[in-house]
């Protein structure tokens, strides 16, 4: 492949539309069943291309998204930045994993991520908000499928290498 | 870095806009004039309020005057209309579509058309982040209208209370009561209204008496927003901040 085919456009684009997706409006009651759109997102590329998106885009993409939710700069950054390095770190068993382990696993990741966030609450002094804030890693982990073969496509379609 | 993300605030919020420009050419000429005969009414029964109220004003000054204080009143208003975008769930928070280039500032009070809403914490060129009263960061410095006993309106984390911390068992409020700003806290002006009293009650082994507020502005509901500046025309001039440190000075 020639260099400058690599299309790096599409990632940026996908990660884009998965930040628009997190100010977008929904109803009240769905608020906290949101998925993390962001992280999910970053997984996926950290999964399928280690080499390219890894702990400086989810730090990155970590500051965007403190930016665009209001929160301290820098507290997204560091979870997303950390799940990142553990995506790329395991992504070649990941890859091998049926799909029911890969949602679990997932799941443990998103977890893992809003524990740093949870964590970075207290120690900044912020209010810690209640039960409801680890539904969004579960919701998040049972749409995986879906997001995994829809980027999948994506990837494939356009030949992101 | 905030001018960054706001065409994503933006995006996000053309499905509401375009629902609302729907709803506005689907409306009928009958439901319209109709509103537009309410709303013709209501400014003109405002208009005479604003007509008493402006007597009364210019008589409080005077009186003010007289009694030797120099407590200022006047502020400059901007509308101001929520962007259809979605923060931290766990968070009261609300974004609005003025920032710094029109004049917005951080600290600034925010009301709706009833009552005190909250106020702005982070401001970007063209956006402005408000925290709202019902948020658990949130407290208010408050005064009971009816008799001007002083407390703190703290908020509860949910969207319809608000709590009054720190009043000795013995304090005279009741439920009914409504709470209007103190000014004692240096950013919002004195005498806007924020909540009514729903419940208090005395818990034995409780050394303060728990009173629960409900806040009187929409906080769920409202779109267009009002944001509060001091006036800075002419002698009317004082700072929000100084008015009330002046006010607190009072005997």
């Amino acid at each position: 492949m020639m260099a400058g085919a690599r299309r790096g456009g599409v990632i940026v684009a996908t990660l884009l539309v998965a930040l628009l997706l997190t100010v977008l409006p929904m109803p009240d009651w769905a608020l906290p069943y949101r998925p993390p759109w962001v992280a999910m997102t970053l997984l996926y590329w950290a999964l399928a291309l280690p080499e390219r998106v890894g702990v400086f885009s989810g730090f990155a993409l970590g500051l965007l998204l403190d930016v665009l939710a209001g929160s301290l700069l820098g507290q997204h950054a560091l979870s997303l930045a950390v799940i990142a390095y553990l995506a790329v770190t395991l992504h070649q068993r990941i890859r091998q994993f049926p799909m029911v382990q890969q949602m679990l696993l997932v799941w443990m990741l998103l977890l893992v991520e809003r524990l740093l966030y949870v964590w970075l609450l207290g120690a900044t002094g912020q209010p810690i908000p209640g039960f409801l804030y680890w539904a969004s890693a579960a919701s998040g982990a049972l749409l995986w499928p879906w997001l995994f073969f829809l980027l999948r496509g994506l990837r494939r379609r356009f030949r992101v290498a | 870095m905030s001018v960054l993300v706001h065409p994503l605030y933006a995006v996000a919020g053309v499905p509401d806009r375009l629902l609302q420009e729907a709803q506005g050419r689907l409306a009928d000429e009958e439901a319209l004039r109709r509103q537009t005969a309410e709303l013709q009414r209501e400014n003109l029964r405002l208009k005479a309020r604003l007509q008493r109220l402006e007597a009364l004003e210019a008589e409080n000054r005077r009186l003010r005057d007289l009694l030797g204080s120099s407590f200022k009143l006047g502020e400059r208003v901007l509308i101001a209309e929520l962007l259809a975008v979605d923060l931290d769930p766990f968070r009261h928070q609300v974004m609005v579509d003025k920032g710094e280039t029109a004049g917005v500032f951080v600290g600034q009070p925010v009301l709706d058309a009833r009552a005190v809403m909250g106020q702005v914490v982070r401001v970007a060129p063209l956006s402005a982040t408000v925290l709202l009263i019902t948020d658990v960061e949130h407290s208010l410095p408050v005064q009971v209208l009816r008799n001007g006993l002083r407390a703190i309106a703290q908020g509860t984390g949910l969207p319809n209370r608000l709590e009054l911390v720190h009043l000795p068992k013995n304090a005279d409020i009741q439920v009914g009561d409504r709470l209007v700003t103190s000014g004692l806290g240096g950013r919002f002006p004195a005498g806007y209204p924020v909540a009514r009293v729903v419940e208090v009650r005395d818990e034995p082994g409780r050394p303060f008496a728990i009173v629960l507020a409900e806040p009187l502005a929409r906080l769920d509901r409202a779109r267009e927003v009002l944001l509060v500046s001091p006036m800075s025309a002419g002698q009317r001039g004082a700072t929000l901040a100084d008015g009330a440190a002046q006010v607190s000075a009072e005997p």
